[in-house]
């Protein structure tokens, strides 16, 4: 009995024509518990807010936005990811922040041939060898932010750098990234413990060292952590002090004053200047009360992503040849302003260097400090076999 | 490699720091767990409670003094209500069940600090004196506020064991962590005596809590990553005893600091770059864990047993 079913449906499958939907479910995986649930939140109402600015009608079809919480653990993020495909039969899968996680449910999703649209997490083997046509990012290849500002640096003249990341896969991609273009000496490179608190007897290496600048990759608390000691050992005043991921919207609250001065790279920041980023930005302040991060800025450019595809293949989301097609020409106004798809469906885009600063009116935020890359194109994407 | 005394010095007031941030911590679990016999693993909830009412109170308040009095005392009374809810009613049971009662109160604290003060980090600045570093010796700069902790913790190292060594309640305490049943059968009422020890470990859990504040991110779940220090204090010193926990503390300290700030280097000299990179950090974060095992392999009763009966 079940074996006729079985062919039925799948004889049934097989020959429906792609029809339009009438309404379209996209399943948002991100981590919305623990210390870096802030980093979800941010994510989440970008996301909102990008729907909101669809009209609340991803490609005109009615939407239905299933959240699912990861816990920044891989084997959760496997289990949601299960549920949304078989369960929830969601048409589109959005996430996630960590790139562990993302490694995780990459595989499952890309061979579900469900479209999965990468609003954080770029790790290099997605990018490289293991490349889908059904993937495509609003972010970034995890090393972009630390070339870019291995590029600064070196542009800057600095010869001597000291530079410190966790001890795990990103904290060793980005110190690579970073080395990538910067070429003078690295006079000490230190990876610490995952989510280690204290940093006291590393400031006093670094002091002990006597490099030109420090660059760190600190996501979350750890950068909390760090830059407040950083600037309590009375290193800020004496050392350049460069990150990516470090210093951004979600952290500087709980730096405050220990973050002035302090530069970072980015693909975008609040103050591009561009007509869709100042509309995202004064809606989301107004909606949401807080400045919204590169998180949000991705989040809500994956829901325009969607949007345009969606309304270029008028709604038949079994056409995915067409949304493909539709999702390469990337057809939407991206908050960081030109935005093109390279062969691996990663952004070819610009990156910003930004500074910590604290205005008139004691409020800190982060300055826009002009391009570092121009068209910036990732490392890895001639290693994907994927031809257009 | 040259090592510089300067640095070497540096590093070892890093490492007396760390060290009496953990007695801190280390007090309280050792007391609780000798004295109760009950595993508190939500001791470091208490540490998180502590660093959030300081920040709290200094944000509505402005005044640090004030903040400090409050996060001491606001810890303390946190402690004796849950040692009076909850705990209570634990010290019969065993470890197991001990262990999955506290593993709840943290799961209990870590979401009701979310729900209130919400999930972004909080902040908490030092007051403009505390700020910035002093010369110590010449060309030798150390911060401030890291001494004033060192200060701090020797000093309430030093009450704590007058108060143990020298008063009527410290004789109970130190009695009640050698031969609780006996204590009891005495007459002296060991219900109060628990809940004075529990609610003085957790005002020395909130002191550890609001002195890190302005050095760490606030957060909800920062008090796992010390309580685990802790246990491995408490275990190395001997369960119960205030000696051995500082002792303890101390050496953890000690161990951590060196293996983070001269084993990395050290291996560099002797092992390939890339060799040396992937070994370097993993053996400084497993010093401390060695340290632990080499103790136990000696005295498996850890540096300064207190219970002998």
């Amino acid at each position: 009995m079940i074996r006729v079913v079985v062919a039925v449906v799948a004889v049934v499958l097989l020959v429906s024509p792609a029809a339009a939907a009438d309404r379209v479910k996209v399943g948002f995986i991100a981590t919305f518990s623990g210390p870096a649930g802030s980093i979800g939140q941010h994510m989440w109402d970008g996301f909102a807010l990008g729907l909101e600015h669809a009209g609340g009608k991803l490609g005109g079809l009615s939407t239905e936005v299933i959240k699912e919480d990861d816990q920044l653990k891989p084997d959760v993020g496997l289990q949601v990811t299960q549920k949304l495909l078989e369960k929830d039969r969601v048409d589109f899968v959005v996430g996630t922040i960590f790139s562990n996680v993302m490694m995780a449910i990459y595989k499952p999703i890309v061979d579900s041939k469900t479209f999965l649209i990468g609003s954080n997490a770029g790790p290099s083997p997605i990018a490289g060898a293991q490349c889908s046509p059904y993937f495509f990012s609003t972010s970034w290849q995890n090393d972009g932010p630390h070339e870019a500002m291995g590029k600064y640096v070196q542009d800057k003249g600095f010869k001597k750098l000291y530079i410190m990341a966790p001890n795990y896969q990103a904290g060793k991609d980005a110190l690579t990234g970073f080395k990538r273009y910067f070429k003078g000496e690295v006079v000490g490179e230190v990876y610490t413990t995952l989510n280690q608190p204290d940093y006291s007897p590393e400031l006093a290496q670094i002091r002990a060292a006597k490099p030109d600048a420090l660059y760190v990759f600190y996501p979350g608390g750890m950068g909390v952590n760090f830059v407040k000691q950083y600037a309590q050992a009375g290193l800020l005043k004496e050392l350049p002090f460069f990150s990516a991921f470090t210093v951004d919207t979600v952290t500087l609250g709980a730096m405050g004053e220990a973050a002035v001065g302090t530069y970072g790279t980015a693909f975008w920041n609040t103050e591009l200047k561009n007509p869709a980023n100042e509309r995202f930005v004064a809606d989301f302040e107004k909606k949401y009360k807080y400045t919204p991060s590169n998180y949000s800025a991705q989040a809500y450019d994956s829901a325009l992503l969607l949007d345009a595809g969606i309304k270029a293949v008028q709604g038949k989301l079994d056409d995915k040849d067409g949304l493909r097609a539709a999702f390469r020409r990337a057809d939407f106004k991206s908050v960081r302003g030109p935005f093109k798809y390279n062969t691996n469906n990663f952004p070819i885009q610009n990156f910003y260097l930004h500074q910590a600063v604290k205005d008139a009116s004691g409020k800190l935020r982060l300055e826009n400090r002009g391009v570092v890359f121009k068209d910036h194109v990732d490392a890895y994407a001639k290693d994907c076999p994927m031809k257009w | 490699m040259v090592i510089d005394p300067g640095l070497l010095f540096v590093q070892a007031l890093n490492g007396l720091q760390f060290g009496v941030m953990l007695f801190l911590m280390a007090a309280g679990l050792t007391l609780i767990f000798g004295i109760m016999n009950l595993v508190n693993l939500a001791h470091g909830s208490l540490y998180m409670v502590g660093a959030y009412l300081a920040s709290v109170v200094l944000e509505r308040t402005g005044s640090f003094a004030l903040a400090v009095v409050l996060a001491l005392l606001g810890t303390a009374l946190v402690g004796i209500v849950v040692e009076v809810t909850v705990i209570r009613t634990l010290y019969a049971r065993d470890h197991l069940d001990q262990v999955l009662a506290t593993f709840g109160l943290i799961l209990f604290f870590n979401e009701i600090v979310r729900m209130t003060w919400g999930k972004a980090a909080l902040y908490m600045p030092l007051p403009a004196v505390l700020e910035g570093d002093v010369p110590l010796l010449p060309g030798i700069r150390y911060p401030v506020y890291r001494l004033i902790i060192i200060v701090v913790g020797l000093v309430v190292a030093v009450l704590l064991y007058l108060f143990i060594a020298r008063t009527r309640v410290g004789m109970l305490i130190r009695a009640g962590a050698s031969n609780r049943t006996m204590v009891g059968a005495l007459g002296v009422d060991i219900t109060r005596l628990y809940t004075l020890v529990f609610g003085l470990g957790a005002a020395l859990a909130g002191l550890a809590g609001l002195m890190a504040g302005p050095t760490v991110s606030i957060e909800s779940g920062m008090g796992e990553p010390i309580l685990i220090l802790t246990l491995v204090v408490i275990v190395i010193g001997g369960i119960g005893s205030i000696r051995g926990a500082f002792v303890a503390a101390i050496l953890v300290g000690f161990a951590d600091t060196v293996g983070r700030a001269f084993l990395p280097p050290l291996l560099r000299i002797m092992l390939p770059p890339a060799t040396a990179n992937q070994a370097g950090p993993a053996l400084a974060s497993m010093m401390i864990y060695l340290l632990m095992a080499v103790v136990l392999a000696f005295r498996p009763q850890g540096l300064f047993p207190a219970r002998t009966g």
